[in-house]
């Protein structure tokens, strides 16, 4: 055999070690027993607060639902980022077209660890790189106060990604690059307790880093820049800081943190506007506590200017 | 005939100079509408103390202000650039924006013919009043800085 000879069998030797690594390492990591057996009994009444701080239904419900139709988890919303469209599915409780045949065990790798029953991985615009901070508890609580809601048949469309990112089995190695159930920030020891719990509703089910935290090209979040706004991932428009760093919230009080969550109305009453309306409705549905709670989180995090580029100035005549 | 000329051009001029900038003019408009907001809200939160007349005030200039939102006027085609924050789906979508331009105008004239009598019901009516801002502009503006 000549030196291409070998070099070829090297190559494909390597190149087939290669493929078994990323194989295993792409696989799957599902909670152990003593993770499922951790969920207990769920209890819908308090789960409705978790619910609302997840945000469940401003991507599930049918677009522009208002009302009680929120509560129709139909699914159907598109977004459309640069990976390419992805399509909120069904998660009422339909046993068929909806997440009614799933078992809290499901339920529980699906939030935490962004498994299916099916042992797929899910992509991230499903934001399980948040809730997989959420305690068991609040999980089994959720799943049983989505059981409450109303049935709704009929599968939503597919998503729409174009190669490589149509392969699912990739995302196992982004997991295990980027899906880590530790803080983000590590709040200073004198942190007021409130500040504490409003960290596990902003860092866990609130998921509101998704938005607010720039990603780098590969959809990982950039937690250098936790909360400093980004450029937003649908159509033109920035997502604010929300930090007290330059460009950001510094000059809100915890209390025009709580009241904007709470009415939409800004401390200048500027109005909430774009995804934030949706995501300020569920606000509005939390005890007062909480909203204050995230507040005083958000003023105890790292400032850090915007995480985002300056706009370039309007053209003459454009 | 030269008078009605005069007066032709007078009205053109006029026109010219009211909405010769229609940013700057609907950009106006959302800040005093914001002002009227703010007023509402200092008495909902308790800042200030319940004042009907203030408060009929605040309403009747929300009122007023949607009152002089001509869609066509103030949001005319290539208005989208420039130093604006309109959302393009204002013209890819003009029947739904005229929509909630309409709805704002009712919503405000009916509140300004029944205006809230307390503090809680001034909570009611501004917690009404701003679905109308959220709601056009979680479709209709864009946030750029």
């Amino acid at each position: 055999m000549g030196l291409i000879g070998k070099l070829a069998v090297a190559a494909v030797l390597l190149g087939g070690a290669g493929a078994a690594v990323a194989w295993f390492l792409s696989a799957p990591v599902l909670l152990d027993a003593e993770a499922v057996a951790a969920l207990g009994e769920g209890d819908a009444t308090k789960g409705e607060r978790i619910f609302w701080a997840g945000g469940c239904t401003s991507c599930h419900a049918r677009p522009k639902s208002e009302g009680p139709a929120r509560l129709e988890l139909a699914g159907g919303l598109e977004l459309k980022t640069p990976f390419g469209t992805f399509v909120a599915p069904n998660i009422s409780p339909h046993p068929q077209d909806g997440i009614g045949g799933w078992s809290l065990e499901d339920f529980a790798n699906a939030m935490l660890r962004g498994v299916s029953p099916a042992g797929e991985h899910y992509y991230p615009a499903f934001p399980y790189s948040s809730y997989t901070r959420m305690q068991p508890a609040d999980i089994a609580d959720l799943y049983a106060f989505m059981k409450t809601l109303p049935a709704v048949e009929g599968k939503a469309a597919g998503h729409q990604l174009g190669f490589p990112f149509n392969i699912r089995r990739g995302l196992g190695l982004w997991k295990r690059l980027y899906l880590s159930d530790e803080p983000v920030v590590v709040l200073a020891d004198g942190a007021p307790e409130n500040a504490r719990a409003g960290q596990y509703l902003v860092e866990g089910p609130g998921h509101c880093g998704e938005c607010h935290t720039p990603r780098q090209f590969t959809g990982g979040l950039k937690k250098d820049q936790w909360l400093a706004g980004a450029v937003a991932a649908e159509g033109d428009g920035i997502v604010p800081n929300i930090t007290s760093g330059e460009g950001g919230i510094g000059d809100w009080s915890g209390g025009d943190i709580a009241s904007f969550l709470e009415t939409g109305f800004t401390p200048d009453f500027d109005s909430v506007g774009g995804s934030m309306v949706a995501v300020q409705k569920n606000m509005a549905m939390l005890p007062a506590a909480d909203r204050e709670a995230i507040a005083a989180y958000l003023k105890a995090v790292p400032p850090h200017p915007n995480g985002y580029p300056a706009r370039q100035p309007a053209q003459p005549g454009g | 005939m030269r008078k009605l000329i005069l007066a032709i051009s007078a009205l053109a001029l006029a026109g010219t100079a009211a909405f010769a900038d229609p940013i700057a003019d609907r950009k106006a408009l959302m800040k005093a509408n914001g002002k009227a907001a703010g007023q509402l809200g200092a008495i909902a939160k308790g800042e200030q103390p319940f004042d009907a007349a203030a408060v009929l005030a605040a309403l009747t200039t929300l009122s007023e202000d949607a009152a002089k939102m001509d869609v066509a006027a103030l949001f005319p085609a290539g208005t989208d650039q420039g130093d604006t924050t309109a959302s393009p789906k204002i013209w890819e979508d003009m029947a739904g924006f005229q929509a909630k331009v309409d709805k704002f105008k009712a919503d405000t004239a009916a509140a300004v013919a029944a205006p809230p009598q307390d503090v809680e019901a001034v909570k009611a009516t501004l917690g009404a009043l701003g679905q109308n801002c959220g709601g056009c502009h979680e479709t209709f503006r864009i946030k750029k800085s």
